[in-house]
C-alpha cells in the first residue's frame, strides 16, 4: 500500500488549487482523477469567465485549467497525478481504493480532500431514457473536448447560465438550436447570454416544459407543453418540435457518494444543490482530516471552487503540522475573497444555503 | 480476433455520418489533424481519432445506441460523458461494464455492446 500525506479526489479547479497550497507547504500529494485530463469542468468551457482577477476572470475556462496545472509543475517531486483513476471507496482508516486500468489499488493518506464536483440533474418526461437525451455538460464535453457534435438539431431544456452558454456553443459548432424551453416564467441566467441567443434567432419559450420525446432507437422529435402559474401542464398547448438531441440543463447536485460512504454528517439543502456535508470553518467534515472543496460541498462556481480548494489545502497542511509559511495572510485573504464572491444578489442563494446548513446543527 | 480478418463492411458508417459529426470550423477552438485509431465495433472495422474516448469515437460515427437495458432491452446511449451515470457501459476487449465515456480509445480495441449483466470471471 502506498502512503501519502494528502490524497485529493478530483482534479477540477478545487482539487488543483488545493494541491498547490498543500505542495507549497511541503506535503506529499497524490491527486486521483477519473477523467482523461485535469481541469474538471473547466476543460470544456470555451467562454470567458466572470468574476474577479484573482480567479482569472476574462480568461477562458480551458486556459484557467492550464494555468492551474502549470502552477503545480515546480513541485513535481512531491506530486503524483493519476488519470483515468476512479476513487471507488474511502474507509474510516483513511485507506482509499482506486480503480485504475481494471486494477484495484489501495493507498493510505494522513488527510483527504474530496473535490469530486457535481453531477447533472435529470428531468422526468416520457422516454427520457432514449439515446439523444443528454446532459448539457455532456454535450459541452463532446463538442469542446472531442470536437464531435451531439446531433444536428437540439432542444435545450433550462435557461440558467449553463443552458444559455451551451446553446451558444452549440451554434458555434454548427448545430441548430430549435428552441430553448424554460419552466419558470422568466429566463434564469444572465441577460447578456440570453440576448446573444435571441439575436441569433433562437426561440426562448418560457413557462414551457418538455412532455415527451419520441423516436425509434434515438430521439427524433419532442412534445413541448405550456405551464400555468402553478407549473401544471395546460392541456391542448402541446406542440411537436423535430430535433435529434435534447439537452438537459436543469441544475447540478453534489457528488456526495464518497462522503456518504464514510458516514460523514450530511444535510439536504436545496439552495446548495442537494445533499451536502456539514463542515467547520476549516472546511473539515465530521470526520477528522477529511476536507471538502468546490461543488461537492454546494453548487457554486469555478471561482469559489478555486478559493475553497486553496483553503482546504491550507487547513490540511496545518492539521498535519506542516503549516504553510504564509498561513495567516493566506487564510485572511482567501476568506475575504470568498465573502466577496458570495456578495450581492447573485450570491444570495449560496449565502442562504450556507446559513441553513450552519443552523442545522453542530458538526 | 486480429484486425486484418475483420470485414470492411462498415465503411458507409465512416463516410456518411462519421465525417458529418466532427466539427471542422469553429470560431474559438482549433482541431488539429489527428492520428487515426483503428478499432472494432460489434465486428466491424471502424476508426476514431487520437484523443477520443470510446464513446466520442462512436458518436462521431453516428452511433448513439451503445447497449440495451438489462430487463426491457430499451436502447441506451451516454448521458453525462464524465463517468457519473453508467449509461455508456460496453464490453471492451472482453471486459463487460466499462464506462466508455472515460476510457481512452486505443488502437485495436474490440468494442461490443453489453449483453445483460456480464459475467464475473
Ligand atoms: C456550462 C458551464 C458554464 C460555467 N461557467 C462558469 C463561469 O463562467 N464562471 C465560473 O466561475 N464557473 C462556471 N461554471 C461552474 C464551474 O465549472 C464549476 O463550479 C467548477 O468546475 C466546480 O469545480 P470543482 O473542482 O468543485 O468540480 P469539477 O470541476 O466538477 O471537478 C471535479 C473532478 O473530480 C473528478 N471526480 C469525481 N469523482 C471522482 C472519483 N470518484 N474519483 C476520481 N475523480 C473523480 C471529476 O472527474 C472532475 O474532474 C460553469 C459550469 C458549466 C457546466
Ligand atoms: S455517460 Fe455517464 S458514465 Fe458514461
Amino acid at each position: 500500500m502506498i502512503e501519502q500525506d494528502l490524497i485529493i479526489v478530483g482534479a477540477g479547479p478545487a482539487g488543483l488549487s488545493a494541491a498547490k497550497v498543500a505542495l507549497e507547504a511541503g506535503l506529499r500529494v497524490t491527486i486521483f482523477e477519473r477523467g482523461v485530463a485535469v481541469g474538471g469542468q473547466l476543460v470544456k468551457q470555451t467562454h470567458k469567465f466572470f468574476g474577479s482577477k484573482e480567479q482569472y476572470a476574462k480568461t477562458r475556462g480551458i486556459e484557467i485549467a492550464k494555468i492551474l496545472y502549470n502552477n503545480l509543475l515546480p513541485y513535481q517531486d512531491h506530486l503524483t497525478i493519476e488519470l483515468e483513476a476512479t476513487v471507488v471507496a474511502i474507509y474510516h482508516d483513511y485507506v482509499v481504493t482506486v480503480l485504475e486500468k481494471e486494477k484495484y489499488r489501495k493507498y493510505k493518506a494522513k488527510a483527504i480532500i474530496i473535490a469530486t464536483g457535481a453531477s447533472e440533474k435529470m428531468l422526468g418526461f416520457v422516454n427520457n431514457d432514449l439515446p439523444g437525451v443528454y446532459g448539457a455538460g455532456a454535450v459541452q464535453t463532446l463538442m469542446n473536448l472531442y470536437g464531435v457534435i451531439p446531433g444536428k438539431e437540439v432542444i435545450m431544456v433550462g435557461s440558467g447560465n449553463i443552458g444559455l452558454i451551451v446553446s451558444y456553443q452549440l451554434i458555434q459548432a454548427g448545430v441548430r438550436v430549435k428552441a430553448l424551453v424554460e419552466a419558470a416564467p422568466n429566463i434564469g441566467g444572465y441577460k447578456v447570454h440570453a440576448s446573444k441567443l435571441k439575436r441569433l434567432g433562437v426561440p426562448i419559450l418560457v413557462s414551457t416544459t418538455i412532455k415527451e420525446v419520441m423516436g425509434n432507437d434515438s430521439v427524433e422529435k419532442a412534445v413541448v407543453v405550456s405551464l400555468d402559474e402553478n407549473w401544471e401542464m395546460i392541456p391542448g398547448t402541446e406542440r411537436v418540435i423535430f430535433a435529434d438531441t435534447i439537452c438537459i440543463a436543469v441544475g447540478l447536485s453534489p457528488l456526495h457518494q464518497l462522503l456518504s460512504m464514510l458516514e460523514i454528517e450530511m444535510r439536504y439543502i436545496p439552495e446548495l444543490g442537494g445533499l451536502v456535508p456539514l463542515v467547520n470553518d476549516h472546511l473539515e467534515t465530521s470526520m477528522k482530516n477529511v476536507f471538502v472543496a468546490g461543488d461537492v460541498s454546494g453548487i457554486e462556481e469555478a471561482s469559489s471552487a478555486m478559493v475553497e480548494g486553496s483553503l482546504a489545502g491550507l487547513y490540511a497542511a496545518k492539521e498535519l503540522k506542516m503549516p504553510h509559511h504564509d498561513h495567516e495572510r493566506l487564510e485572511r485573504d482567501l476568506h475575504a475573497q470568498l465573502t466577496n464572491l458570495r456578495f450581492g444578489p447573485c450570491g444570495l442563494k449560496t449565502r442562504n444555503g450556507i446559513k441553513k446548513l450552519k443552523e442545522s446543527g453542530p458538526c | 480476433m486480429g484486425l486484418s480478418n475483420v470485414s470492411v463492411l462498415c465503411y458507409h458508417i465512416n463516410n456518411e455520418s462519421g465525417e458529418a459529426m466532427r466539427i471542422k470550423n469553429h470560431p474559438i477552438l482549433t482541431f488539429q489533424p489527428k492520428e487515426i485509431i483503428n478499432f472494432v465495433y460489434n465486428g466491424q472495422a471502424v476508426h476514431g481519432l487520437e484523443g477520443d474516448t470510446i464513446a466520442s469515437a462512436l458518436h462521431a460515427l453516428g452511433i448513439k445506441v451503445l447497449s440495451k437495458s438489462i430487463k426491457t432491452k430499451r436502447p441506451r446511449g451516454f448521458f453525462c460523458a464524465i463517468g457519473n451515470c453508467s449509461s455508456c457501459q460496453m464490453t471492451v476487449n472482453g471486459v463487460p461494464n466499462v464506462k466508455t465515456c472515460i476510457t481512452k480509445l486505443e488502437e485495436g480495441m474490440i468494442i461490443t455492446s453489453d449483453e445483460g449483466l456480464g459475467v464475473l470471471k
